[in-house]
């Protein structure tokens, strides 16, 4: 055992070589379209397991395109279509063959807007993991209550499990989004600014539990908010255009930068 | 540099520039009259040395005001994060340079009650001019943005040591000639010592350019000149 020197990208917490932590999902030569309309040119970068990485950029910039690409909902359009690669855990999810359902059960997703169904809390949750398990009542009451203590709403919502999801406020809806994605129990979860119809109480404890989450979930986040970037991610990727101008550690996009678009972005000179 | 999209955000950071661009010049004069007062036991000069260091600790406290409201206001990133703390730490070093400088400016008005041998002071004067060619050099490093000057202020200090060294020699060479030069040579002692300080600095800043334009810090440990003063002080 002792001469193998790059483990499998599944391999846990051993380091491989030349890299500190295992890839969960990497990216190769990724092109988009919507039609004709080139939205993503030859993105290349990998995300890393238990990490969170950032995606930041001017609207329109592809970054929310590269997100749903990671769990195909571009799929749900005609007309749009991704060329490349993208691997999770070293298998290509672009090939036809991938089956769709499970591959949005593996790589969960957290919209702008919370979008809660309208049912009570409790059928929020178990909605989901009822489509994908066969469980008891009251394994599946544990369920429901994990996910719900998972995203920190629990103590909030534990006497009305029976309410309305929508009766809730915004930023209690988009932790119920967040306990909904937990409680199926995904490897991947995308973020696409989760925060942004949020006040900054419940931005908070949104960014707490994204840190809290980044321990068993391998995270991807879309923001317009570079402060919480700054905050919540390990890595850090700055898109222009639909190219990847930039892809390096969190720390040092946004201490010295080493591309001067990055830096004109981040500091406010753009355009 | 291009401009920000906000142009107020330009003007702070202008204005905290202007600042430490006023600072760097007082700090210079001090020294500079601090050792003309010096040199020539000249006490009004000495006494208006030492009141010029209320000026310059106005100005440190006006950055640090505008650095902690421009941090609130626009959460700088990258380079504009480093423009503002780097303000603030210069503003720290070349208030201190002030305070040596009149601390220099105290002692010429203790020296210049019982003044005994000029000489002894000849040493000092190399020292004065060595930190102010420092100081010139490392203010054009920060005002240009040039890390090649600053690192050569950086690598100079060692110089500026191997003075102190030689300076602390002669000094103690007069004081065992005439135990009555005792008092006298130690205040100039401690006048070399300040004009070291300043000199380290200077340095101080020459690290904070050289991280303000690359990001990066310099190595830990810099070149070292003699240091047999510094083991003989320490005890």
């Amino acid at each position: 055992m002792s001469d193998v020197q790059v483990m499998p990208q599944t391999s846990g917490h051993a380091p491989a070589a030349g890299r500190a932590a295992p890839v969960k999902l990497e990216v190769r030569n990724l092109d988009f379209f919507y039609g004709a309309n080139k939205a993503l040119k030859n993105i290349n970068l990998r995300l890393e397991t238990n990490s969170v990485t950032a995606f930041i950029g001017p609207s329109g910039c592809g970054k929310s395109t590269l997100l749903r690409v990671l769990n195909r909902m571009y799929d749900l359009y005609p007309g749009q279509k991704a060329e490349g690669e993208v691997l999770l855990d070293g298998e290509n999810i672009l090939n036809p063959g991938v089956d769709l359902n499970l591959l949005r059960a593996r790589v969960g997703m957290v919209f702008q807007k919370p979008t809660p169904f309208p049912m009570t809390i409790y059928d929020n949750i178990a909605f989901g993991i009822k489509l994908y398990e066969n469980l008891s009542k009251s394994e599946l009451d544990g369920r429901v209550e994990h996910a719900l203590r998972g995203s920190a709403l629990w103590n909030e919502v534990k006497d009305k499990l029976n309410a309305s999801g929508l009766s809730l406020s915004g930023g209690q809806q988009q932790r119920l989004c967040i306990a909904r994605t937990v409680a199926i129990q995904p490897e991947v979860i995308l973020f696409d600014e989760p925060c942004s119809a949020l006040d900054p109480i419940s931005t908070a404890k949104v960014e707490e539990l994204i840190d809290e989450l980044k321990a068993k979930y391998t995270i991807a986040i879309v923001t317009h908010n570079m402060q919480q970037a700054a905050r919540v991610s390990e890595h850090t990727a700055f898109m222009y255009l639909g190219e990847l101008v930039e892809f390096d550690e969190t720390q040092r996009i946004f201490t010295a930068p080493s591309m001067r678009q990055t830096q004109d972005y981040i500091t406010g000179r753009f355009g | 540099m291009s401009e920000h999209t906000v142009a107020s955000y330009d003007k702070e950071l202008g204005q905290l520039g202007r600042y430490i661009a006023e600072m760097g010049g007082l700090a210079e004069k001090m020294i500079s009259d601090a050792m003309d007062a010096l040199l020539s036991m000249d006490v009004e000069l000495a006494r208006a040395v030492v009141s010029t260091d209320q000026r310059l600790d106005t100005l440190q406290r006006q950055i640090e005001e505008l650095a902690i409201l421009t941090i609130a206001r626009r959460q700088p990133m990258a380079v504009d994060l480093r423009e503002i703390v780097a303000a603030i730490r210069v503003s720290g070093d070349l208030e201190r340079v002030g305070d040596l400088a009149k601390n220099i400016g105290k002692r010429t008005l203790k020296l210049a009650e019982e003044p005994r041998i000029p000489r002894a002071a000849i040493g000092l004067k190399h020292m004065g001019e060595s930190v102010q060619l420092q100081l010139k050099n490392v203010l054009d490093s920060y005002a240009g943005r040039d890390i090649e000057k600053a690192r050569a202020v950086w690598e100079n200090d060692a110089e500026l040591d191997a003075m102190e060294d030689s300076v602390f020699r002669d000094l103690l060479t007069f004081m065992m000639e005439d135990p009555r030069n005792i008092s006298f040579c130690t205040h100039l002692l401690f006048c070399s010592k300040n004009l070291e300080r300043a000199g380290d600095h200077a340095t101080n800043i020459a690290e904070t350019v050289y991280f303000l334009v690359t990001g990066q810090n310099l190595p830990m440990d810099r070149p070292k000149g003699a240091s047999s003063s510094m083991m003989t002080t320490a005890k």
